[in-house]
């Protein structure tokens, strides 16, 4: 009666060895797995910003080390001498200007207009809400090239074509429907019991909205101003075709004629490149914890 | 996981498609009192004013100018002539507008092909890899993301000079294809195109990946434990219980993707240095080069008409895919 016994405690015994043995096989195959991916998504990360690298590495060069058979992968020497060129183009400053004119005026008047709309599809139901959010999603599907044609007719006939108000216009329209959407989510995820304890208390229905929703949905309106800064300052092809004064054109057309009227001086070009995306990556950057924040919190099952 | 790094990936996230699923709460109907019936469409209407005047009734003006004679005399007297359908019967018989379609076509299918490949490909690493590479990965990826696409179409016509680019340079190194250098990528059209490839997916992985590995973080681990117990392979796991789950938001960046990928502009455009052959014309240049090269804005609009055709048809199933996803989480 003793035999089985033992023999079965010296079968766990083995069970348990074999068993260790497995385990500790699986966390070591494990554990080469897991390097071998991490390995994967580290080259996955070099090829993917190698190119970036390479602009800011060639902005930095002398142009002998620009022009070399064999690249050189850092820059060093060093100098700033290509930023120098890049600037003392003509209508550099005066292209800036006009893309901050541009830009600043399409976040706020976009931001102003966007907050309004997603106010009123988020918190009424009315007749025609569901045609107006039709229209919102597909109207982002509108392909501008294709509208490049009739605005620039339009606004020929009234001579806005060299002007920045045409192409403020062109991108309020092409921001808002985002705007609407994105602001839409996140006031639809402020309980409305807040505006209602607002209202209780004798605040007007235009009163709540302001003081209670306004202030909740900052992390939204940053987010959403994020997206209309990229998208006027990174816009070119409807830039380019409204605005045919060298002096009146904004950053993007400027790079762009950059290679075609000068060849190709890749330090400099490089150097202008660098200068044109740095504010986009910044702006990206500062913000992304605000608009990180704001999107979790929007997350949270409701 | 850490935090930082899915706040990361769902702040680039941020997108129309996957913001519905963020927002739980029903509107309610509103409130008696003045003007609850007038206030949503007085706080509509500046939006919508704006989006119908600048989207909605230039499209329209679009169709109405394809049917019309539009040269630079009409420019001028600011009056088209009415032609019918002259301006179709041209594009039909034309046989390089049946080429800059059919182009147009494969080079869409390809590159929302190789974006959608390589995306999802990279979304299933980042949720593989440990923490440190997930965060330098989807920083990497906000990078190239936020990048202005002017801005990396300089960069990749730097990095494909024929004569001192670092892409001849690492081929020749790789003793595969001989020596490149010297090696013009823009005389032979299916290699151009390769390189617009290239610079269009490059573009477009990050917003796609980031999305998918947000939705992908979403799927509960113990399905997919589930599906390991029950003796699923990864490949199985994939097939079976991820890619079913994940099917509304792959139709969606499915969707997006072919709707920026069939009007490719930029990157052919300035890539050519504002002189494209028509080796290189898609249908988004050809209708470009027709009204504002050689001054037939009527035909031109013909043309832009028959690309907004084909991508309504792409934008129906995104919008309703869209409007589901709300119905389903509202």
């Amino acid at each position: 009666m003793i035999a089985p016994g033992t023999a079965t405690r010296v079968e766990l015994g083995a069970v348990a060895r074999a068993r260790s043995r497995v385990v500790n096989q699986v966390s070591w195959r494990r554990r080469l797995g897991q390097s071998g991916y991490d390995a994967v998504g580290l080259a996955v990360f070099v090829v993917m910003l190698f190119p970036l690298y390479w602009m800011v590495a060639t902005a930095f060069k002398p142009g002998r080390d620009i022009l070399a058979l064999t690249p050189k992968w850092f820059p060093a020497p060093f100098t700033l001498q290509n930023f120098q060129d890049a600037v003392a183009r003509p209508f550099f400053f005066d292209d800036v200007r006009n893309s901050l004119v541009v830009v600043g005026a399409t976040v706020l008047i976009s931001l102003a207009l966007a907050f309004l709309a997603a106010m009123a599809v988020a918190r009424f139901g009315f007749r025609g809400r569901s045609a107006f959010v039709v229209l919102i999603i597909g109207v982002q599907m509108v392909p501008l090239n294709a509208l490049i044609i009739p605005l620039y007719l339009t606004l020929d006939r009234v001579g806005q074509t060299d002007s920045l108000a045409g192409v403020i216009a062109v991108y309020l329209a092409v921001v808002l429907p985002f705007m609407v959407w994105t602001l839409r989510g996140f006031i639809a995820n402020i309980p409305v019991e807040l505006e209602e304890a607002a209202m209780i208390d004798g605040c007007r229905r235009e009163e709540a909205f302001v003081r209670i929703v306004l202030p909740l949905i900052g992390p939204g309106l940053v987010a959403t101003a994020i997206f209309g800064f990229i998208q006027a300052w990174n816009e070119y092809i409807v830039a380019y075709v409204l605005l045919s004064t060298n002096s009146k054109q904004t950053l993007t057309v400027w790079l762009a004629s950059f290679t075609t009227n000068h060849g190709p001086q890749w330090g400099p070009l490089m150097a202008a490149a660098t200068l044109t995306g740095l504010p986009v990556v910044a702006f990206f950057l500062l913000i992304q914890r605000n608009l990180a924040g704001g999107l979790t919190a929007g997350s949270v099952k409701g | 996981m850490g935090t930082a790094v899915k706040a990361d990936a769902e702040s680039a996230a941020a997108t129309p498609s996957l913001e519905p699923a963020l927002a739980r709460r029903r509107p309610r109907p509103s409130r008696r009192g003045p003007g609850r019936r007038t206030l949503p469409y007085t706080l509509i209407a500046p939006a919508a004013i704006v989006i119908f005047g600048v989207l909605a009734y230039p499209l329209g003006m679009l169709a109405w100018i394809s049917f019309q004679h539009y040269g630079l005399k009409e420019l001028i007297a600011h009056q088209g002539d009415w032609v019918g359908l002259q301006n179709y019967t041209t594009l039909l018989a034309d046989p390089l507008f049946l080429r800059v379609v059919l182009v147009s076509v494969v080079f869409t299918l390809v590159n929302v092909g190789l974006t959608l490949l390589f995306s999802t490909l990279i979304a299933l690493l980042m949720s593989k890899v440990s923490r440190v590479i997930r965060v330098l990965l989807a920083s990497g990826l906000i990078f190239v993301w936020a990048t202005p696409v002017i801005v990396a179409v300089d960069i990749w016509q730097w990095m494909f000079d024929y004569e001192f680019g670092v892409v001849n340079y690492l081929l020749t190194q790789m003793r595969v294809f001989g020596s490149l250098i010297h090696h013009n990528w823009f005389e032979n059209t299916v290699q151009g195109f390769s390189v617009i490839t290239v610079i269009v997916v490059w573009g477009a992985i990050p917003f796609v990946a980031i999305t998918l590995y947000a939705a992908l973080s979403q799927v509960p681990d113990d399905v997919l434990e589930a599906a390991e117990v029950d003796g699923a392979n990864p490949w199985q796991v994939f097939w079976g219980v991820t890619a079913p789950m994940l099917k509304p938001i792959f139709l969606i960046v499915t969707s997006l993707s072919t709707i920026w990928d069939f009007q490719v502009f930029n990157q052919i455009y300035v890539l050519l240095n504002q002189r494209p052959s028509s080796n290189f014309f898609t249908i988004a240049i050809y209708s470009y080069r027709e009204s504002f090269g050689v001054t037939q804005y009527g035909l031109g609009a013909a043309i832009a008409v028959v690309m907004v055709l084909v991508l309504i048809a792409v934008t129906y199933f995104y919008v309703r895919q869209t409007l589901q996803t709300v119905d389903l989480a509202t």
